[in-house]
C-alpha cells in the first residue's frame, strides 16, 4: 500500500539564512497515527509548511499518498493541498469567515464543491467534530476548545489523506482535551501530530518521532521512546511531573 | 445568515424592510441620496416629503424614533460647520435678533443640515435592518470590486479579536501600575498601539498561510443564495421611486 506520506532527504534554510531542516526522511504508512515530537525551534512548524508546499526551495522530495509535492504545478499543488489537511495552533489563524458553516465550506469550495454536495460535506465534517450545534454561529463567541474542533473540521470537510495537527492540546483545558482526543481517536485518517505534550502522544498515537535541530533523531514505538530518559533530556523533551509512561494505557492497545 | 453579530447600529427584530434582500436595500438608499442631495436647495416642500418617506420607511422597519435620533447625533461635528456660514456668508443681509445673517449663508447652512440629516437617516435605516454579513454580501452581488468585501470580511472577523488584544494589553499596563496623567506618559500606550499593530501584521500572515493551506486563489466563495424578485427590487424602489416622483413635482411647479 503507498504510504499516506513520504519524505526524503528534506532541507530548508530560511532566506535569512538560518538553517531549518537538514537532511529529514520520513515515512509514515495509511492510517497511521504518529507524534512529531521536538523541542521549540526544532524545525516542527517548517516541516509542516513543506507537507502542502508552502514552503520550498531547499533539497530533498515529499510525496503525498504517492504524488509528489511540486509548487511549480499548481494543478497538482491545489490536490496536495486537499489530501493534507493541517489544523493550525492558533484556531483564530484558521477560522476567518463569519460563520462557522461558511468556514467550513471554504476549503471544499475552494475545491470547486457546490450546493447541496457543498451542505452534505459541512454537516458531514461538523458532526465528525460533534460540533453540528454551532453551525450558524459566530467563531469569535465559540470556546476555545470549541474552535479547535471546529478547526479540525474545516479540513476535515476536504476529505483528506492525512490529518497534520500543529499543538493540538496547547490552551485546552483538560475536558476539552480528552474530548478531542475521542474526536481524532474515531477519525479513520491518517495523522501526523506535532506536538511536545508527550502524555497526549502517548495517549493517540501508537508511533512517534523526534525531531531536532532539522533532522529526525528518533523513530519507534511511543512508549519505549518516552521510556527512555536519556534520549528525552538530549533533545529537551520532558514529562510532566509525576507522570509514569508505564503506568499509563498507550494507544493501540 | 443569521449571524450573530451584536452591533449598536443593527436592530435584532424581523420586519418587513429586515426581509428585504442587502442587495436592493443599498441601491434604494443610495439612489434615495442622489436624489435628496440633487434637489435645489430652496425646494422646502420637497425635503419635507423626504423626511417623511424616511419616517415611514423607520416605521415599516419598526425603527422607534428615539434609536434614530440617538445615532443621528454622528452628524453633528459635521453641521457645527454649517452654523458658521450665515455669519462668514456674503452678498444680502437680514438682521435676526440683533444679529446681521447673510441669506445665502443661511441657504447654505439649510442645505447642509437638511441633505445630510436626510443622508444619514437614510444609511441608519439601512444598518438597523441589515447585519454587516449581509451588506457585505450584497455589496459583493453587485460586484462591488473583491478587494473592498474581502477586507470588510476580515475586518468584521478580526475586529473582535483585535479589540480583545487592545483590551488585556491595556489591564496588563494597569495592572503593572501604570496611570497616564501628563502628555508625556502616554509613551506606553503608543507602544503598545506598535505592538497591536505588529500582532495583527503576524496574523494577517498566519491568516494567509492557513487559508492557502485551504486551497485560497483569491476568490471567496459566494454563498448559494436565491436572486432578488422582481417584487423584492419594487418594494425596496418604492422609496427612491416616491423621492424622485416629489423632486419631479416640487421642481416643475
Amino acid at each position: 500500500m503507498t504510504p499516506s506520506l513520504r519524505i526524503q532527504d528534506l532541507h530548508y534554510a530560511y532566506p535569512d539564512g538560518s538553517v531549518a531542516l537538514t537532511g529529514v526522511d520520513l515515512t509514515v504508512g495509511a492510517g497511521e497515527r504518529v507524534a512529531l515530537l521536538g523541542p521549540n525551534g526544532a524545525g516542527k512548524t517548517t516541516l509542516v509548511l513543506h507537507l502542502n508546499g508552502i514552503l520550498h526551495g531547499g533539497g530533498g522530495t515529499v510525496e503525498i499518498a504517492g504524488a509528489r509535492v511540486d509548487p511549480r504545478d499548481r494543478a497538482a499543488v491545489a490536490e496536495i493541498r486537499r489530501r493534507v489537511g493541517i489544523v493550525f495552533q492558533d484556531p483564530d489563524d484558521q477560522l476567518f469567515m463569519p460563520t462557522v458553516a461558511e468556514d467550513v465550506a471554504f476549503g471544499p469550495a475552494n475545491l470547486g464543491v457546490r450546493g447541496p454536495e457543498l451542505a452534505a460535506r459541512v454537516d458531514e465534517a461538523l458532526a465528525a467534530v460533534d460540533m453540528s450545534d454551532v453551525r450558524d454561529q459566530v467563531p469569535h463567541h465559540l470556546s476555545f476548545g470549541q474552535r479547535r474542533r471546529v478547526a479540525v473540521a474545516t479540513v476535515l470537510a476536504m476529505r483528506p489523506e492525512i490529518l497534520v495537527l500543529d499543538e493540538p492540546s496547547s490552551n485546552l483545558d483538560p475536558a476539552s482535551r480528552r474530548e478531542l482526543a475521542e474526536v481524532l481517536q474515531g477519525l479513520p485518517v491518517t495523522v501526523l501530530m506535532v506536538t511536545h505534550d508527550l502524555p497526549y502522544a502517548l495517549q493517540l498515537c501508537p508511533r512517534s518521532v523526534i525531531l531536532d535541530a532539522g533532522r529526525i533523531v528518533a523513530d519507534g514505538p511511543t512508549p519505549d521512546l518516552l521510556a527512555d530518559r536519556e534520549l528525552l533530556h538530549a533533545h529537551r523533551l520532558e514529562l510532566p511531573f509525576g507522570f509514569d509512561p508505564a503506568a499509563a494505557r498507550p494507544a493501540g492497545n | 445568515m443569521g449571524a450573530g453579530h451584536t452591533s449598536v447600529l443593527h436592530l435584532d427584530h424581523d420586519s418587513p424592510v429586515h426581509r428585504l434582500p442587502a442587495e436592493a436595500k443599498i441601491v434604494a438608499m443610495v439612489l434615495y441620496t442622489v436624489v435628496v442631495v440633487v434637489t435645489p436647495r430652496a425646494e422646502f416642500a420637497a425635503f419635507a416629503g423626504y423626511a417623511l418617506l424616511i419616517v415611514a420607511a423607520a416605521a415599516a422597519a419598526r425603527i422607534r424614533p428615539g434609536w434614530l435620533a440617538r445615532r443621528a447625533t454622528i452628524e453633528l461635528p459635521f453641521v457645527l460647520l454649517a452654523v458658521a456660514l450665515p455669519f462668514a456668508g456674503h452678498g444680502e443681509r437680514v438682521t435676526w435678533l440683533g444679529m446681521s445673517l447673510s441669506v445665502d449663508g443661511l441657504y447654505g447652512a439649510w442645505n447642509i443640515a437638511a441633505k445630510g440629516t436626510l443622508g444619514v437617516l437614510a444609511s441608519l435605516v439601512l444598518a438597523g435592518t441589515t447585519t454587516m454579513r449581509d451588506l457585505i454580501g450584497g455589496l459583493d452581488r453587485l460586484h462591488c470590486p473583491v478587494v473592498f468585501t474581502q477586507i470588510a470580511t476580515f475586518m468584521l472577523r478580526y475586529l473582535d479579536i483585535l479589540v480583545d488584544d487592545a483590551r488585556r494589553m491595556r489591564i496588563a499596563r494597569l495592572s503593572r501600575g501604570y496611570d497616564p496623567r501628563f502628555l508625556w506618559q502616554v509613551k506606553a500606550f503608543a507602544i503598545s498601539i506598535g505592538a497591536l499593530f505588529l500582532r495583527a501584521f503576524e496574523r494577517g500572515e498566519r491568516v494567509y498561510l492557513a487559508m492557502l493551506s485551504r486551497g485560497y486563489t483569491g476568490r471567496l466563495p459566494r454563498p448559494d443564495r436565491a436572486p432578488v424578485t422582481a417584487g423584492q427590487w419594487a418594494a425596496a424602489a418604492l422609496l427612491p421611486a416616491t423621492a424622485a416622483g416629489i423632486a419631479v413635482v416640487t421642481v416643475l411647479q
